[in-house]
């Protein structure tokens, strides 16, 4: 771990100033970036401790939506009455991830920014594009069990790990981004990016910016399932898990929103499988062409490949289980 | 005084019977627990030493190579570095059983010590050490061997095979025959106490603060790192946060701490990072084992062949005693058995809990039940079947063996039913549930020990050993041995262990330190009451010590008075002696495990489980039990979870820490039942006590992976079977 300076931001306005500044790191739980920190992965010159903001609240909106600031914790998000009642995939989906001492510390913002579990990231011995633009990627042709089918490019295959983003993505959220001159929003599945030419980047976040919150949009009941697949049965991250908000009318699929972790680089949303579903009567024939859609262009890298026959069977059953037939 | 003891004829003499104080056997608490909780008992790194300077290690990113320069001139100038040491005193590594590798500059793995930087502040030294520049040349990695199923590997013979008859014929002409190929995977230790150690030197005399198993081997390894007489070295080890067979031997922050004091002439700790744990630290190999099993239609084995093969570092032997077991735990005329192995570049393998028997038992135990499948046969019943009366080559007496009641009075408690073992036949919603039986085995170790029992003036007594306590227990069941035997609460008696200074206990592995330093404790206890005797004028078997009173026919003494003012004290000394060679000494069980499947995922979650087990005479009912269920869910682990994962092409680790490395969580243990079978062995010792700290992992996964086929019928014959070995053959949910 590298020495570092240490500031603490009183309002949003000292926040966004200072993290505006090269090698300045905001941090709120720490629970990712102080391992990286150790691990020399991360190494910035300054920390600006956001903590004390107000940006802790859960608040209702006008619109009939939530608003979750984003140094709400993931242990108070999970628990809070309206979360639970209303949106209880979120509640599933942060309840799914880490421990408990980690979800009380981490928070929404940051846990939207944590940041690819690779092996070969958060090792500086080995070569990492996204750590390291131009040494290459390790996982290519090395250990990739846990990398991505979807979306990944030749210079990286790394996955996003978190479960929140993913419940997020199906949920339709938006990110509220501050910057010291104006704020802007985001729809939440345009929010992280895919690695392309430069998997340096996570997220669509600028020098100076930080997250103050992330709204939902009113609740539009339904059914609503968190499904994720790991190899033991807590504080393990997902191999894949399943989102979906989904809605049965007269036995047809009135409305239906998946995302899918464990897969991609981001969180996977693919409108074509919502509109395919959407209008349904349900049906193992429909959830296989379901499947078929989200995995036309997956791409197993070896050690991963079981990551597709799985990602089928888990969104079968998921949407049997949404759309009520037997599990 | 002092009493030595050579255990050369079993000792069936229930002396300890005779006793009256009631506790030995008991399930009492543990006397230091309340120190752990609450954070008072001092482990190694948490010593508050004057003027302490901090050292943090270096690792080699190279599987094979050597360093050429280390460029200690690159961070001598940072802020608070006291020295960088990059020497041939280093200590690489002791493992038991190796020679000591001293720094030779050559690197035979990737995570390999190189160096040592010294700070005034931890923080300090861990940034210089990433600052620190060394020239490395690194060997050409097409030429480099790091993968174990490289198939350039040649694989040696180990020098202990087992050969009986003809198994090929027996093989053809069986009635019933399995011929299978498991893989385990390899295991980290995974103490939660990371190794560390503070070395004092005072220009005289060296202190080490090191949690370490066994002190009685590591003192002369330190005298020897230190270049000083054993006399000027002291080892204190108090409290050990796990060991598991990683802290055996002292490894490279011992080492190096020792050879930073001595240069700077004041207090230095190192201690790892869980990923230098994870990477330098002695891990469990990968095994490939091959079991043939020969039947008759009855289910009598009339061959039985097991084979294994495991790496180590080059120029080294450790051979992972996978068949230790197999030699003599089941019946079979026609035997072939052979342990192969090879040095490649990969992080070194060495002891973890129960080699040998951890991953050769669950092996073995699920091809029994292939075979079990194929009679068509209740796999307890076939197991029953096969229990040889004597060794099945040379023809040795079990010095006890309870293998078939922990079957029977496991099974009745867990509710077995091995009727119909089709698989597929119970699903509850999603899930497919099955149950698995398998037999426990571990041989049994009884070693030489030592240990100091005073009975103090005041009626009190203090036992002291540098016996360790790795979270086992030995505070709780030396203090019950000596309580047993002098008539004392345990309460009374103060046992004080970890400290070279004491007389040289068994230390801790192997399962033999309870047995073999409770005899230590009970022959000075011995000793002591004879003392008692001649001062009342009595015989032993006239009298009776209970509630710190002598009781001889109708007088009761207070010890106090019978002391008079004086302390007397014995030290106890066990050897092993001809019961060593004379029996086959092996703990056995059995067990029950219930699982559920999921249909759609291959994820497989443990619902219950049952161990039952015979381990001679149980010294604490409750760490006994604690034990047992310690090494259970080593065994869950071993099943589902656990395995280091290495970069085929460099040997490096790609899972170094707790949320990579996946021992099992709360979640994953469900309610483990622990059944003891009444047992006393005197061939394996004078208490009648045999270990307890291994047997319960040896076979567990076994019956997982036994309860996964007969749950959805798959057979997984590659651990741990984790969800994605499953899916291929899971019937379409």
């Amino acid at each position: 771990m590298r020495p570092f300076a240490y500031q603490r931001a009183a309002d949003i306005g000292t926040a966004t100033r200072l993290s505006a500044t090269d090698g300045t790191t905001a941090i709120a739980g720490g629970t990712n970036l102080l391992d990286l920190m150790k691990l020399q992965v991360e190494t910035p010159a300054t920390l600006v401790d956001i903590n004390r903001l107000p940006l802790a609240a859960i608040e209702d909106m006008a619109d009939g939506g939530l608003r979750i600031g984003a140094l709400a914790t993931n242990s108070a998000t999970a628990a809070d009455p309206r979360v639970r009642r209303d949106y209880p995939l979120l509640a599933r989906a942060i309840l799914a991830g880490a421990s408990q001492q980690l979800r009380n510390k981490a928070t929404t913002g940051g846990n939207l920014c944590q940041r690819t579990r690779c092996s070969y990231f958060t090792n500086i011995d080995q070569p990492c594009n996204k750590r390291e633009p131009g040494t290459g990627c390790g996982a290519l042709g090395g250990t990739n069990r846990n990398h991505a089918v979807l979306g990944a490019s030749d210079l990286c295959i790394a996955t996003y790990p978190g479960d929140m983003a993913v419940a997020l993505y199906a949920l339709d959220a938006r990110v509220e981004i501050a910057r010291e001159d104006h704020s802007r929003t985001v729809a939440v599945r345009d929010f992280h990016l895919l690695p392309g030419a430069d998997p340096t980047r996570d997220n669509v976040l600028e020098a100076g910016e930080i997250i103050t919150g992330v709204t939902l949009p009113p609740p539009v009941g339904g059914r609503q399932i968190y499904r994720k697949v790991r190899d033991r049965s807590s504080y393990a991250f997902a191999l894949v898990s399943v989102a979906a908000a989904l809605a049965m009318e007269e036995g047809r699929i009135a409305r239906a929103s998946l995302a899918f972790g464990g897969l991609a680089h981001k969180p996977w949303h693919d409108p074509r499988i919502d509109d395919l579903l959407t209008g349904q009567a349900p049906g193992d024939a429909l959830f296989h062409a379901a499947a078929d859609l989200l995995l036309e262009n997956a791409r197993g890298r070896g050690d991963n490949d079981f990551k597709i026959p799985l990602v089928r069977r888990t969104l079968l059953a998921v949407l049997r289980e949404a759309t009520g037939g037997a599990a | 005084m002092n009493r030595s003891y050579t255990h050369d004829e079993p000792d069936n003499r229930d002396y300890l019977e005779s006793m009256v104080q009631g506790v030995l056997g008991k399930a009492l608490p543990r006397p230091e627990g309340p120190l752990k909780v609450t954070g008072r008992a001092c482990y190694s790194a948490e010593y508050a030493l004057d003027k302490c300077a901090e050292g943090v290690l270096v690792t080699a990113p190279l599987a094979s190579g050597k360093v050429l320069q280390v460029h200690k001139e690159s961070v001598l100038d940072m802020p608070g570095i006291l020295a960088v040491i990059a020497d041939s005193r280093l200590l690489v590594r002791s493992t038991l059983g190796e020679p000591v590798k001293r720094y030779d500059g050559s690197i035979d793995y990737w995570g390999h010590p190189v160096a040592l930087v010294v700070a005034e502040s931890f923080e300090q030294a861990r940034d210089a050490a990433k600052h620190l520049r060394i020239d490395y040349e690194m060997d050409d990695l097409a030429e480099v061997i790091c993968d174990p199923a490289d198939p350039r590997i040649e694989w040696q013979p180990a020098k202990n095979p087992q050969q009986q008859g003809d198994l090929d014929r027996a093989m053809a002409e069986a009635a019933h025959a399995v011929d299978v190929t498991y893989t385990t995977g390899s295991h980290a230790s995974a103490a939660m106490e990371p190794h560390a150690a503070i070395a004092d030197w005072d220009g005289a005399n060296l202190t080490l603060y090191a949690g370490l198993q066994m002190l009685r081997y590591n003192l002369p390894d330190v005298a020897e790192a230190a270049g000083l007489e054993r006399e000027n070295v002291r080892i204190l080890a108090p409290y050990i946060g796990g060991g598991f067979g990683s802290k055996l031997g002292i490894s490279p922050e011992c080492g190096a701490a020792i050879i930073a004091s001595m240069d700077l002439g004041r207090p230095v700790r190192v201690v790892m990072s869980r990923q230098q744990v994870f990477q330098t630290i002695t891990r469990r190999p990968e095994t490939v084992q091959r079991v043939r099993l020969a039947a008759d239609r009855d289910g009598k084995l009339t061959g039985f062949g097991h084979s294994s093969r495991n790496t180590h570092l080059p120029g080294e032997s450790f051979v992972e005693p996978v068949l230790q077991a197999s030699r003599f735990l089941y019946a079979g005329h026609n035997r072939d058995l052979l342990e192969e192995s090879a040095g490649i570049h990969l992080m070194q393998p060495g002891a973890v809990r129960a080699p040998g028997e951890a991953v050769g038992m669950q092996v073995l135990e699920s091809a029994l039940d292939e075979l079990a499948n194929q009679l068509g046969m209740d796999p307890v019943e076939l197991r029953l079947r096969n229990i040889p009366d004597v060794h099945p080559v040379d023809g040795r007496p079990y010095s006890s063996r309870r293998q078939a009641e922990t079957l029977e009075q496991g099974a009745a408690a867990f509710g077995w039913d091995g009727s119909d073992r089709t698989p597929c036949a119970r699903r509850e919603g999603e899930w497919w549930i099955g149950t698995g039986v398998a037999a426990a085995a571990r041989a049994n170790f009884y070693t030489v020990a030592k240990a100091r029992v005073r009975l103090n003036a005041d009626g009190s007594a203090t036992v002291e050993s540098d016996q360790t306590d790795i979270g086992t227990g030995s505070y709780a069941i030396l203090g019950q041995v000596a309580g047993e035997m002098l008539g004392l609460d345990p309460s009374r008696v103060d046992v004080r262990l970890g400290d070279t200074r004491f007389p040289h206990g068994a230390g801790s592995g192997g399962s033999f330190g309870a047995a073999s330093t409770s005899t230590a404790v009970y022959l000075a206890c011995r000793d002591l009451r004879e003392e008692l005797c001649a001062r009342l004028s009595c015989e032993d078997t006239d009298l009776t010590l209970k509630d710190g009173h002598a009781i001889v026919g109708n007088t009761r003494t207070a010890l106090p008075d019978l002391l008079a003012g004086d302390a007397i004290e014995s030290v106890g000394s066990s050897n092993p002696g001809k019961t060593r060679e004379d029996y086959v000494q092996s703990t056995y069980g059995a067990f029950f495990a219930e699982v559920a499947v999921n249909a759609y995922t291959g994820e497989t979650r443990v619902r219950r489980m049952l161990g039952s087990f015979g381990i001679g005479r149980v010294l604490n009912e409750m760490t006994a039990r604690s034990q047992c269920q310690g090494g259970m869910v080593w065994g869950i682990g071993s099943a589902l979870t656990e395995e280091l994962v290495f970069d085929k092409r460099d040997g490096h680790l790609i899972n170094c820490d707790f949320a990579e490395y996946h021992v099992p969580v709360h979640r994953d243990v469900p309610h483990l039942e622990v059944h003891f079978v009444e047992e006393r062995d005197g061939a394996a010792s004078p208490i009648q006590a045999k270990g307890v700290g291994e047997l319960s992992v040896c076979g567990a996964a076994g019956a997982i992976c036994n309860a996964i086929y007969h749950a959805c019928g798959v057979r997984v014959r590659d651990f741990p079977m984790t969800p994605d070995k499953l899916l291929a053959d899971l019937p379409d949910p």
